[in-house]
């Protein structure tokens, strides 16, 4: 290390006056580089958050994938005979948070549950509560932000990740997939997911695919806009070429030539989980986790958060707020949606 | 209104154990990915008197030459100038910001010389709040000029801090992390030193500066910053030249009587500021500019404007509110001192015209009596005229009988030449 002579940096300007940001060269080993580490013991000791939502008809697996994603029982999924009762006649959102850990890195997961999207006969606006609550983190965050003597480090419940469940019927999306899509993929990182793909045959997963992708194109996580430079955008290209993921989700485990397995037993054979040639499984936990996770939450913070208070400054310049009328001018902020 | 949400009945946290490798243990490299591809800023601010040696140990720290010409004694005040420069080891960029004060310490009174220093820290932590409380903003992109570290060069007496030196810490203490250094440590004697330090030390802590403690709560570095901080203040020597030593060339300051090596930990703390300032604390410091210092500053600013955090009643937005409170109460006293100087204006010109009027009748009285004295001069003068034209025609009769006269005689007398003439005629003949 002592001695290494580095590449000076892209940009010598000649000096003027006032030279501003002039590359050097170094004559020897600083140690600049141990920022680098100091930096990752600081965020391991902080700890991690991250918040998703799972959004889709009830009986599409999703709390079966919540858990095959974190390989524990992150949601109690409903089971027996009971269920039918519990259809809740209006969408509601349920929390559930757990404090993971991982070789020393601790994350605090917050997965947000929504029962009874698209289950009623009138589905109506029945992502307005969805819109409400996402909207509300928001709010949350920014006026911990502007108190004037505000916390070392606010507690983010803003949702980083929202998961949408299509159906696997094979032919098109439907008006109310498109529509909550629509809407919501402008306020939240929104990915798609086509749930219990083990229905579709490979051809017929790459004909879906194929109609989706025309349809429900816009602005779907990893956007093209945010693509920081061009190793992002390559990377970002091959994961949207795939979207969206045919995934299958399981919990239990079997064994398959010798080795405990997750998977789906059936008569005619074991649909392995983490397999890419059996689902996609794999590719939408690299994608949340493995490589995108803090590119996700970054996203929302940068992005999404920003767009809302903007949204939100500029409105409460044109109304004189009081603490009724802020709700108020909430509910104009997701009509304009 | 908030949406109903369900949560569990017990609400604590449940730690999970997880059945199989997820794959988060990956989130630190994530971020640390993510930073490297931005870059780092880093800025530090150097306050010591000309000659002290300030740029020369950032060239030694920084393992680099950031030309500069040194600056004269004859400033008039302090000044600060500010350099960028972008540096970049393996795949770490930095974006080191370099500030100097040039001419402290030079003037004779010395009472403002921290004046500057102080408006230029608040002026970086301004900036950022601007960038914070716009509509529009860009807070991760936005190139952060806070000041992070300040070093501040103690003059090598072996007595103890100077006055001046006091009064400076004490103002910037709570204002950015302040890092004591020994400069031109090569003139004391280690004995000397010791002693140097421990009154240094105990001098601050009797004047209440707060300088910036290493951090001691994580394990990792807990030790090493504990052993390091038992050697504050640094002792420092600074140098770019190479000298060879053994059979190494290293930097060293060369001597008739030796030779003082810079990176040897028994000549100087050269080692231990490096340790300390990059290689251990260096995000530290940076997160200590954000969370406490400009926190402070944002604190003390948005009280001073008059914004209050809660009474339950005005919770949201008291920001909004305050700013329409405020922006009406600034049109008020703007109408107000409008009306004000209309006031002055009409009062100011009715003054004027009183005035002019007066200067007016003034004007036609003197008129007039000048008339008046032109006229009496006037009849005096045609009186004179008319005694003159009198004088003139007596004068003028007088003349004539007095040459009717005279004629008379002549004939008389010419009659009586002529008979004389005769006469002698006459006789002669």
């Amino acid at each position: 290390m002592e001695g290494e002579l580095v590449q000076p940096a892209p940009e010598e300007t000649p000096r003027d006056a006032n030279p501003a940001n002039v590359g050097l060269e170094l004559f020897g080993y600083v140690g600049i580089e141990a920022v680098l580490d100091q930096m990752r013991i600081k965020t391991m000791k902080t700890g991690f958050e991250f918040n998703l939502m799972v959004v889709g008809q009830s009986g599409l697996g999703k709390s079966t994938m919540v858990n095959t994603l974190f390989k524990s029982k992150v949601s109690r999924k409903p089971t027996g005979p009971g269920y039918e009762e519990r259809i809740p006649k209006t969408v509601q959102l349920q929390s559930i948070t757990h404090v993971i850990e991982e070789k020393g890195v601790k994350m605090k997961l917050t997965v947000t549950d929504t029962p009874g999207f698209g289950d009623q006969i009138n589905n109506e606006n029945c992502w307005d509560p969805i819109i409400k609550y996402i909207n509300e983190q928001y709010e949350k965050y920014l006026r911990e932000e502007i108190l004037i003597s505000r916390k070392r480090k606010i507690p983010d419940t803003r949702v980083h990740s929202c998961v949408y469940f299509v159906p696997p019927t094979g032919h098109w999306l439907r008006p109310l997939d498109l529509e909550f899509m629509r809407r919501l993929s402008k306020i939240v990182n929104m990915v798609p997911v086509i749930a219990k793909a083990d229905t579709l045959t490979l051809e017929e997963r790459a004909e879906f695919k194929k109609r989706v992708r025309g349809l429900g194109r816009e602005s779907v996580y990893p956007q093209e806009d945010f693509d920081d430079n061009s190793d992002d955008r390559i990377l970002n290209n091959k994961i949207r070429d795939k979207i969206p993921f045919a995934v299958v989700g399981a919990d239990k485990e079997h064994q398959v030539n010798g080795k405990r397995i997750l998977g789906r037993k059936t008569k005619w054979g074991i649909i392995e989980v983490e397999n890419p040639a059996h689902c996609e499984f794999p590719l939408l936990r690299d994608l949340l986790i493995r490589s995108h996770l803090q590119d996700l939450k970054d996203i929302t913070h940068n992005v999404h958060y920003e767009s809302y208070r903007m949204q939100r400054l500029n409105e409460s310049n044109r109304l004189a707020l009081s603490p009724i009328n802020g709700l108020l001018g909430k509910d104009e902020v997701e009509s304009d949606l | 209104m908030a949406v109903a949400v369900g949560r569990p009945a017990n609400d604590e946290l449940r730690n999970l154990s997880l059945s199989g490798h997820v794959g988060f243990d990956s989130l630190p490299d994530q971020l640390v990915n993510k930073s490297t591809s931005q870059g780092f800023c880093f800025n530090i601010l150097c306050v010591g008197e000309t000659g002290i040696g300030k740029s020369t140990l950032m060239d030694t720290l920084f393992n680099t030459k950031f030309e500069s010409d040194p600056a004269t004694h004859n400033e008039p005040g302090v000044r600060l100038k500010a350099r960028s420069y972008e540096l970049q080891e393996s795949n770490v960029r930095l974006k080191l910001t370099i500030v100097d004060t040039v001419g402290f310490g030079d003037q004779i009174n010395k009472d403002d010389s921290y004046k500057p220093i102080v408006e230029y820290i608040d002026t970086q932590f301004e900036a950022y709040l601007q960038e914070e409380l716009k509509i529009k903003r860009s807070l991760f992109n936005y190139h952060d000029t806070r000041i992070h570290a300040c070093l501040y060069f103690i003059a090598p007496t072996g007595h103890s801090l100077k006055s001046l030196d006091l009064v400076t810490m004490k103002k910037l203490d709570s204002k950015v992390n302040i890092i004591p250094i020994i400069a031109k440590a090569d003139t004391i004697a280690k004995n000397e030193l010791h002693k140097f330090k421990s009154k240094i030390m105990s001098e601050l802590v009797s004047n209440g500066v707060q300088i910036y403690q290493f951090p001691t709560d994580e394990e990792t570095v807990a030790e090493i910053n504990a052993t390091m901080s038992v050697h504050l203040p640094f002792a420092v020597v600074g140098s770019t030249e190479e000298v060879k030593i053994g059979n190494k060339m290293s930097k060293a300051r060369q001597y008739p009587w030796g030779v003082v090596q810079v990176e040897n930990e028994n000549h100087c703390d050269f080692v231990k500021l490096r340790e300390m300032l990059i290689r251990v604390n260096m995000e530290d410091l940076r997160e200590q500019t954000h969370t406490r210092h400009y926190e402070l500053y944002r604190r003390c600013k948005l009280e001073e404007m008059g914004f209050k955090d809660t009474d339950p009643d005005s919770k949201p937005f008291s920001l909004q509110e305050t700013y329409e409170a405020k922006r009406n109460e600034f049109l008020g006293e703007l109408q107000k001192k409008e009306e004000e100087m209309r006031q002055m204006f009409v009062m100011r010109v009715k003054e004027k015209e009183a005035e002019l009027k007066e200067a007016e009748k003034d004007l036609h009285e003197k008129f007039d009596h000048l008339k008046r004295t032109h006229q009496e001069e006037k009849k005096k003068v045609e009186d004179k005229k008319k005694d003159l034209e009198e004088e003139l025609s007596n004068f003028q009769k007088k003349k004539a009988a007095a040459q009717l006269l005279q004629s008379q005689a002549q004939q008389a007398g010419s009659q009586q030449t002529k008979k004389d003439k005769d006469k002698k005629n006459f006789f002669f003949l």
